[in-house]
């Protein structure tokens, strides 16, 4: 982890470390016993293919904890996230990399706090989009750090 | 035999219904497994709650009355999550969780059909405070 980012470090445009994730069955069984979201696309292949899918797809709330995981990294400890969101767009499969990317595209003061708005997204190994987001963090300031 | 509604009376029925409280306690073995299961080893998260963790505190009553409506779309996946924070959700700390099934929608599409389910879920800690609010959307198709 990097040091601690503040409201006057960044500017629109500025790109977020990417992350990479390589998601495993064992990692979907571990998920789906942490999260309670037993759905059987998510480590059954019978069951997946079954249903239409290609094979076993990643969780999407997983892909999006990977690009919570990006964000909270990259804000540090005196960062705060106020809002996260994704929709999927396509599937990863398991087994696959998962490449994590983010930037800022605005930073503004609202209610006296220092907001950052990004926008994120997650690719498969072909450059498809997987997941498309956004994030709103806050962060502190030089000026009153 | 007349074809099988794309929104049953029973899904209908569950529309701006309050589901809950469903009562959760956080427990530091709980996020620390979360954690684990996300594959994320910041140490903040030996205190604090992960951000996706909300979705470990599950609607179920709302959420098994909606995916065992009877339908004739019998794929189900995921389409999109919100959340919004308005505290750290902390080890300890005893969430209440309410949701209600917002919007239906439905919607033709290349795969056909498609029904789209809105959910709205509310988190609040055990002095009543609001924690976080989600938006979460299933597909069916």
């Amino acid at each position: 982890m990097a040091g601690q980012v503040y409201y006057e470090d960044i500017e629109t445009g500025s790109e977020l470390p990417a992350l990479v994730k390589l998601p495993t069955t064992m990692q979907l069984v571990k998920y789906a016993g942490a999260s309670g979201d037993y759905y059987q696309i998510h480590y059954d292949k019978d069951f997946a293919l079954a249903s239409g899918l290609p094979g076993v797809i990643v969780h999407g709330w997983l892909a999006l904890s990977f690009l919570g995981q990006m964000i909270t990294d990259w804000m540090g400890g005196k960062g705060a996230l106020v809002k996260l969101s994704g929709s999927y767009k396509g599937m990863n499969l398991v087994g696959e990399e998962i490449f994590c990317y983010g930037k800022v595209a605005k930073k503004y003061v609202e209610d006296g706090r220092r907001l950052v708005r990004l926008e994120m997204w997650a690719e498969n190994p072909r450059g498809g989009k997987t997941v498309t987001g956004t994030a709103v963090v806050a962060l502190p300031s030089r000026q009153s750090a | 035999m007349s074809e099988e509604p794309v929104i049953s009376e029973e899904l209908q029925g569950l529309l701006n219904v309050e589901f809950g409280p469903e009562v959760y306690e956080v427990e530091k073995g709980m996020v620390k497994r979360f954690a684990e299961a996300i594959g994320d080893p910041n140490p903040l998260w030996r205190e604090l709650a992960p951000p996706t963790f909300p979705t470990a505190l599950v609607p179920t009553e709302l959420l098994h009355k909606m995916v065992t409506a009877r339908s004739p779309l019998k794929r189900l996946l995921n389409g999109g999550n919100e959340l919004e924070y308005f505290q750290p959700i902390r080890v300890g700390d005893v969430i209440s969780v309410t949701a209600r099934l917002e919007r239906l929608r439905k919607m033709e599409g290349k795969e056909g059909t498609t029904l789209f389910m809105v959910v709205a879920i509310t988190y609040k800690n055990e002095r009543g405070e609001l924690v976080a609010k989600g938006r979460n959307t299933f597909v069916r198709y």
